[in-house]
């Protein structure tokens, strides 16, 4: 499904650059669910931006389910982003004066799907997160675990090949994280491709392979024994 | 482009924060108000001061004689003559594009003595004798019976038409006025009509204290023979009268024995040209209206476009998580130009619906108080509407342009990184 060779990625701060990835090679098949990990700095927040085309490589392949990604203008990245993947972010980023129904459907309002159709849709993958009696809510009135699954839900929605998450648990307590990545692994076992960024240790056990980055270089790739969360809820 | 999700979408961005959107809007609001009533006033200003020039043929000049200045032909300066009835033919057949021209002559005047009898009652009048034509000089409704025809100009009939000030002066309430008589200067004469000015301002009463009789009935019962007292020319519509009186003047000259060179002779006075001038006047004032107004607009236009690049600026990390979603760039732009579009106009509709309503408010009162001078009707047309529409739509879109590329300036990944 994800294929880079040679990746490589600096940031110039005036005269200064910086050197963050230097080198990455890796391979995620379909239905995969693999956690990146690393200290921070490490570059793995900026792998995923790559990864996620929010972001360009200097140096580099990146091959997405058989398509090259390389020199996008924003308009196609655009397109690409909305087919191809679907981002959970840390801090939820919901859009705050939107429903969760709204916001779910938003990936799908800009992929040109119609109203009602979208609606339905979105709706239905709100059940699957089981949120559907709050679909009328607005973030603010519900819950950081609730919030982060209408996140799942919209990631969802336009049924993307791959999940890009960072740090999805990050801003959960340890009950919710582990609800969350319960909901993860589901998702993972009707067999979504999923990656997960993260630097807690219970979370990247969850999944069912490690790739263990520092200094912009990957030391370590090993498949895991999954812990299922449903098991600590 | 505009969807109905694009509208949700707008009106969601618009009601997320009714203060400032209501603060923005404001604006512009105030910016096509001052714009529509500045061009309002002047407009009012321009029909108080055309009012003064009555329903006359603005057209026209008016020419009557003075006494030679310069000796002339053995002759001798200081000399007066009369126009005579004959140099009315003459004008029109040598003179072209000339749509009329009217010889009349005036008995009484204003603050005359009484001169206008009938029993009892007595009154000073203005009495003019026309030709039939000259209603289409000037402008009157005819509110019973007739006005002077060419039967009574060739017949020499002793009729007349009477104002409506006339009629309040010599005849009591719901009195039969056609078919009476009135005695003017002791000669008795039938009323055939009565008329008031079609739109009098000022001069009101005066004008309705006039009586018309025929112009050969004039000069034969009031002792004037053919000698016209003055004459009323108007050209046809598309030449001027100013580039025509010249001819006019000389033709006259050359018929009563004038120099050529004499410049005092002939007086006359130039409505068109005093008209082009207050014309020229106002279409200065209302370039000045436009030009404070677009101003004070623009400051408006400024204003969203100013709070445009805030909201662009506070809603960077939306702007980032609508394109990782798969927002493409032109969609994020458009949704920017078209809230900023939508903004304008509506506060635009509001501030032109608000300025409208202050002009109804400004002819209520005016329509209360009675007329004051050089101001009446307050007014814009629907042209100045829809130029103000097009003003604001391309603000608008103005207004939006720079905060829009501004929002897709920033990569994706920079915009999420915001706080």
């Amino acid at each position: 499904m994800i294929q880079i060779k040679d990746l490589h990625k600096s940031y110039h701060m005036g005269s200064n650059s910086l050197h963050v990835l230097k080198g990455i090679n890796f391979d995620v098949k379909e239905g995969e669910l693999v956690s990146i990990m690393g200290s921070s700095g490490s570059g793995k927040s900026t792998l995923l931006n790559i990864l996620g085309m929010l972001d360009e490589a200097d140096e580099g392949e990146y091959i997405l389910d058989n398509v090259p990604i390389k020199n996008l203008n924003e308009k196609i990245a655009a397109k690409y982003r909305n087919e191809f993947l679907g981002f959970i972010f840390q801090s939820f980023n919901l859009i705050n004066y939107k429903s969760a129904l709204d916001n779910v459907s938003m990936p799908l309002y800009y992929k040109g799907v119609k109203r009602k159709e979208r609606t339905e849709r979105a709706m239905h993958y709100l059940e699957k997160v089981g949120l559907a009696q709050w679909s009328h809510h607005l973030p603010s009135e519900l819950s950081g675990g609730q919030k982060q699954r209408v996140a799942i839900a919209r990631a969802l929605a336009s049924d993307p090949k791959v999940l890009l998450a960072d740090e999805p648990t990050g801003a959960l307590d340890t009950k919710t994280s582990y609800e969350v990545m319960e909901l993860i692994q589901g998702i993972n076992d009707e067999g979504k491709t999923i990656l997960v960024v993260t630097h807690e240790d219970d979370i990247a056990h969850m999944t069912k392979r490690i790739v263990n980055l520092k200094d912009g270089l990957i030391i370590d790739d090993s498949p895991v024994e999954q812990i299922r969360a449903s098991a600590h809820v | 482009m505009f969807s109905r999700d694009r509208w949700d979408e707008i009106l969601e961005a618009l009601n997320a924060n009714k203060f400032r959107t209501f603060l923005t809007a404001f604006g512009v609001f105030w910016g096509i108000t001052i714009l529509v009533l500045l061009l309002a006033l002047t407009n009012g200003l321009k029909n108080g001061v055309t009012a003064d020039f009555g329903d006359f043929a603005t057209n026209s000049m008016f020419m009557w004689t003075q006494g030679t200045s310069k000796p002339y032909k053995g002759l001798p300066k200081g000399r007066y003559f009369s126009y005579k009835i004959g140099d009315v033919a003459a004008i029109k057949s040598e003179i072209p594009n000339l749509k009329y021209v009217s010889p009349r002559n005036q008995l009484g005047g204003y603050n005359g003595a009484n001169n206008v009898t009938r029993g009892t009652k007595t009154g000073a009048f203005e009495i003019y004798g026309d030709y039939p034509e000259f209603i289409k000089q000037q402008p009157m409704d005819i509110l019973q019976g007739r006005f002077i025809s060419y039967s009574d100009i060739e017949a020499k009939r002793k009729v007349c038409v009477i104002g409506t000030g006339v009629v309040k002066g010599l005849y009591d309430k719901e009195e039969e006025v056609l078919g009476t008589y009135i005695k003017v200067n002791g000669v008795n004469f039938l009323v055939v009509g009565t008329f008031k000015m079609s739109n009098s301002q000022g001069d009101g009463e005066q004008d309705a204290s006039t009586i018309y009789i025929p112009f050969t009935t004039f000069g034969q019962a009031f002792n004037r023979g053919e000698n016209v007292g003055w004459m009323a020319i108007t050209a046809v519509d598309g030449v001027s009268i100013t580039s025509l009186k010249q001819q006019v003047f000389d033709l006259m000259k050359f018929r009563h024995k004038v120099d050529p060179t004499d410049e005092r002779a002939i007086g006359h006075f130039d409505l068109s040209e005093q008209f082009e001038r207050i014309n020229g006047l106002f279409s200065i004032l209302s370039l000045v209206g436009y030009f404070v107004g677009a101003l004070v607009l623009m400051s408006g236009i400024i204003g969203i476009s100013n709070i445009m690049l805030i909201v662009v600026k506070e809603r960077t990390k939306e702007i980032g998580v609508r394109r990782a979603l798969g927002a493409s760039p032109w969609s994020i732009k458009s949704q920017i130009l078209q809230e900023s579009l939508i903004l304008t106009i509506l506060s635009g509709m509001v501030g032109i619906s608000f300025a409208a309503f202050v002009i109804w408010v400004m002819n209520i009162i005016l329509d209360n108080a009675g007329p004051v001078d050089n101001f009446a009707n307050p007014s814009v047309s629907m042209q100045v509407v829809f130029t103000a529409l097009i003003i604001l739509i391309v603000s608008g879109v103005l207004a939006g342009l720079i905060p829009a590329n501004s929002a897709t300036k920033m990569k994706p990944v920079d915009a999420l990184r915001k706080e």
